[in-house]
């Protein structure tokens, strides 16, 4: 075990775990943040992808240990954001009214995903929506709307 | 209301009574619908739920909100969002006005009438709630109205409500101006329900309304966008222990001995114990991940003798010579001998082996519950679809009566059929383990994706052989169909309702009760013997009787040179068609006309067709497919679809967005496959869903009708299979009858 401060959503977070314990654990039992979830551990489905200084990550294969001082913003981060960032307001807006949402378990990562494409890719092409979120896995099948809520986020921002 | 089945022999044919506890309490619950109020009667007196109760499915609170409770559990199939409409509608409310909440496990209230118990499946939330919930606003209403009509001294036919304003002349008031008074009220025994030309919600299409954001969104968009939506997966109490399994390593082993000792050494690491049936090792540790590490470290001993040791390849075979079997008479039994004479003596023949393999459900939330200690008890957290059956095997473990067991109902991640099981299977685990701890600490029982993929109740392999004799000119003389596959009732508690003189009717349904002309079939079964455990998968026994049936249907039209559509069409509109037969007739025609069918396709691509009624439901589809060599790419999926009254278009669009994502997963590359018992795959990258650029585009065209609402979460997957299938054949000329199409060589792109 050891004592780590990590910074998650602009806060410092003080935990003491083993450092070779995946982040998402980390976030979901002992930081009880729970936006972030569990679907695989293999780094095969996106349901745990959170951001890493801005860029995607998958958190059940980022050791806490590994994260450092890198700022962690979860999908929690991103929803408390939407007075201040216009691409996650635009996303989560785009996300509501395109009604993507089925069981809602991949969303956290499909909007994560998104958020992180935008950033980089303003105006993304198919090609660009599927190479960014091809590793998020939607077992309810929503893609046909993520594809299209992705393109109104691009078109909105751009407005 | 004329479309609700009459007799068992409609019910499953059609699919509707697969979960029907009791003959009695299906056709009560069709009875209900017909007549317009359920016997246990909406509008019994209830406890409040909070705020203003004003009636088991209403309150209202002081601000106005209105709270809609739902007695069906969403796996994001809209049913929240659909109840909360139905609601609405004859409230009369603001949409902005309204929320949902899960009901509690009470059979007394909250029980789905076309099942008999509480509980969701079958594609029934709507259909058995459709009055119920119209009249629960509606009683609610009528209550708020004369409250009003009392104190602003008119009468009640002088008050109007529109989007939860009321008024009357000068006079207006909300909704919270008046709950107090009106819950204080008698509740109407039959309010008077809205006329369809009436609805301002019901069958308004959110997607056309969305710029103005007036029509009924989803309810869970919010939740579900910004990582608030509770699922049981999410739930942490002070205390709380973490469970994990260690599993058979084939199906039908049982536990002889375990060492824990290098678990021991563990951080977070609290005991481990043997289950009390033998299934396995429960593991406790203070976090998920730790008790993942912790079973990894524990080795097992397990005795095999009555395990599962096949391997896939032997258990096609068996399927096959159990097939040949035809031990079970399903339809024309004792014309088979007849039947079997006129295809061995028709001027041509089609011989078909169709065969498919088990199948995960992998819903996207890992299968888990949290059982905690109560006062008097115990509370389950769950993403709970079946409370009649998980309350009573909780209890039963624990030693509790039914009463002292309460079930928090919270978000499902995905189901598809994975968390009823008739065994209410890992509730019972999380109900061992939370007693192997001893009863007074709470505990999460967790499943990783790879005990998901490995831990059986599948969808069953299966194995149909066809044989079908036609004359000269092309019409069928003789058909001999005959299923292998495991039942999914027998030895359960659906059994004595769904097992018919040995036939369980979830393994025939879709091949028995085809809606095509079909005098001269002859239908037999055989079930199939393994320890491997099955269920219920999105659409049950239809996800391979429509692979098996519209594929033998092209077959036919292709050997006698006649059009698909037209050969599905003149099937279905014999001399006197059955209102079955038009409706579905009326379905394959808008599917033709939204897709074009018959206007020519370019190099390279190609199209099929496949249209089955499932769940009450009748959809059709063309896929259109671009093929390179073996590399196919699904293009678009053209859809139109008749589920009665169509309370909510887009939700309903979305069903067949996600049914046709899900079924294309499983028909492209879905399989489980036993080397020597031992399932081969163990998570996502060799048991790989649907990945977005896979994803067809979708047009979907729903079929006006005033019929009764029926399913929707289902239909949309049996028609994929064999509509891809059917594209296959028209672009390679091959015709693949085993599933998934990978194993015949293609891949997906
Ligand atoms: S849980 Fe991390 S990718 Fe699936
Ligand atoms: S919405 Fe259910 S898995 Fe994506």
């Amino acid at each position: 075990m050891s004592r780590l401060t990590l910074s998650v959503n602009g806060k410092p977070q003080t935990v003491d775990v083993d450092p070779e314990t995946p982040l998402l654990w980390v976030l979901r039992d002992t930081l009880m943040m729970t936006g972030t979830k569990f679907g695989c551990g293999v780094a095969a489905c996106g349901a745990c992808t959170v951001h890493l200084d801005g860029v995607p990550a998958r958190a059940c294969q980022t050791p806490v240990g590994d994260v450092g001082t890198a700022a962690i913003t979860t999908i929690e981060g991103a929803a408390a954001s939407v007075r201040t960032d216009k691409v996650a307001a635009a996303v989560q807006s785009a996300w509501q009214d395109s009604d993507v949402v089925q069981c809602g378990y991949c969303q956290s990562g499909q909007i994560m995903a998104a958020i992180g494409l935008l950033r980089e890719t303003p105006k993304p092409t198919d090609a660009d929506i599927d190479a960014a979120l091809n590793g998020n896995l939607c077992r309810c099948a929503t893609y046909v709307r993520i594809r299209a809520a992705v393109h109104l986020a691009a078109t909105r921002l751009e407005a | 209301m004329t479309h609700q089945p009459t007799d068992t022999e409609t019910l499953s044919a059609t699919g509707l009574s697969r979960r029907g506890f009791l003959k009695g309490a299906a056709t009560a619950g069709a009875a209900a619908l017909t007549l317009g109020i359920t016997a246990r009667g909406v509008l019994a007196a209830a406890p409040a739920v909070r705020d203003a109760a004003f009636n088991p499915f209403v309150s209202i609170g002081s601000d106005g909100t209105v709270t809609v409770i739902a007695k069906h559990f969403e796996m994001g199939q809209g049913t929240t969002t659909g109840l909360t409409t139905l609601v609405a509608e004859e409230l009369d409310a603001d949409w902005a006005q309204m929320k949902s909440a899960f009901a509690p496990a009470d059979n007394s209230r909250y029980a789905n009438s076309l099942l008999g118990a509480q509980g969701t499946g079958g594609s029934t939330a709507i259909a058995n709630s459709y009055l119920q919930y119209r009249q629960a606003g509606a009683a609610a209403r009528d209550m708020l109205v004369r409250a009003a009509a009392a104190r602003w001294k008119v009468r009640p036919e002088a008050i109007t409500i529109r989007d939860g304003i009321l008024t009357a002349g000068k006079k207006r008031g909300t909704f919270a101006d008046f709950v107090k008074d009106a819950a204080a009220l008698t509740p109407p025994q039959t309010p008077a329900l809205k006329t369809p030309d009436q609805f301002r919600l019901i069958g308004v299409d959110h997607a056309a309304a969305r710029k103005g954001h007036t029509g009924p969104g989803r309810k869970d968009g919010t939740g579900k966008t910004d990582g608030s939506a509770r699922f049981a997966m999410d739930v942490h109490l002070p205390g709380m222990v973490y469970a994990v399994l260690v599993r058979p390593p084939q199906f039908g082993a049982t536990l002889t001995g375990f060492d824990d000792s290098a678990a021991k050494a563990l951080s977070g690491f609290v005991a481990a114990h043997a289950l009390p049936n033998k299934a396995g090792v429960a593991v406790f540790a203070r976090s998920t991940w730790q008790a993942f590490k912790a079973r990894d470290a524990i080795t097992a001993q397990w005795d095999l003798s009555k395990a599962e040791g096949r391997s896939s390849a032997d258990i096609t075979e068996a399927l096959r010579q159990a097939a040949a079997r035809a031990e079970l008479p399903v339809q024309n039994g004792p014309r088979r001998a007849d039947i079997t004479a006129a295809v061995s003596g028709a001027a041509r023949k089609i011989e078909a082996e169709f065969s498919v393999p088990f199948l995960a459900h992998a819903p996207m939330e890992p299968l888990n519950c949290v059982i905690e200690p109560t006062a008097t008890g115990v509370r389950v957290h769950d993403g709970c679809q079946f409370p009649a059956i998980t309350l009573p095997t909780v209890a039963a473990i624990l030693g509790l009566k039914p009463e002292q067991v309460e079930i928090t109902t919270l978000f499902a991640g995905g189901s598809f059929g994975r968390r009823a099981t008739p065994t209410s299977d890992y509730h019972a685990e999380a109900a061992m383990a939370f007693a192997l701890m001893g009863g007074k600490t709470p505990v999460k029982l967790v499943w990783s994706r790879e005990d998901d993929i490995k831990g059986g109740y599948y969808r069953s392999a299966a194995l149909h052989s066809a044989s079908i004799g036609l004359t000269a000119d092309g019409s069928i003389a003789g058909w001999d169909h005959r299923i292998a596959t495991k039942s999914i009732l027998k030895g359960s508690p659906f059994e004595a309702v769904m097992v018919h003189n040995g036939i369980d009717e979830t393994s025939v349904e879709g091949v028995k009760g085809s809606l095509y002309t079909l005098p001269d079939m002859a239908i037999a079964l055989t079930d199939f013997v393994t320890p491997v455990p099955v269920l219920w998968w999105r659409s049950v026994g239809h996800t391979h009787t429509a692979f098996v049936m519209e594929s033998l249907i092209d077959m036919v039209a292709a050997a006698t040179g006649k059009d698909p559509v037209e050969t599905r069409l003149a099937l279905l509109t014999p001399a006197a068609p059955t209102p079955q037969q038009a409706r579905m007739a009326a379905v394959v025609r808008a599917a033709r006309d939204l897709a074009g069918w018959g206007q020519p396709v370019a190099a390279g691509k190609a199209r099929g067709f496949a249209s089955h009624l499932s769940f009450n439901t009748y959809v059709a589809m063309v896929v259109d497919i671009t093929v390179d060599g073996t590399k196919v790419h699904v293009d678009h999926v053209h859809a139109a679809v008749d589920c009665g009254v169509a309370v909510n278009p887009d939700v309903i669009r979305a069903q067949i967005e996600g049914g046709v994502g899900y079924a294309l997963s499983a028909a492209l590359r879905g399989e489980i496959t036993l080397d020597k018992g031992q399932v081969a795959q163990s998570n996502f990258p060799d048991y790989e869903p649907l990945r977005l650029s896979e994803m067809p585009e979708i047009s979907v065209r729903i079929v006006a009708s005033a019929e009764a609402p029926s399913g929707i979460g289902e239909p949309g997957v049996p028609p994929v299979a064999p509509a891809l299938a059917n594209a296959l054949f028209a672009a390679t000329g091959k015709r693949v009858t085993t599933l998934p199409f990978s194993a015949a060589g293609f891949s997906f792109v």
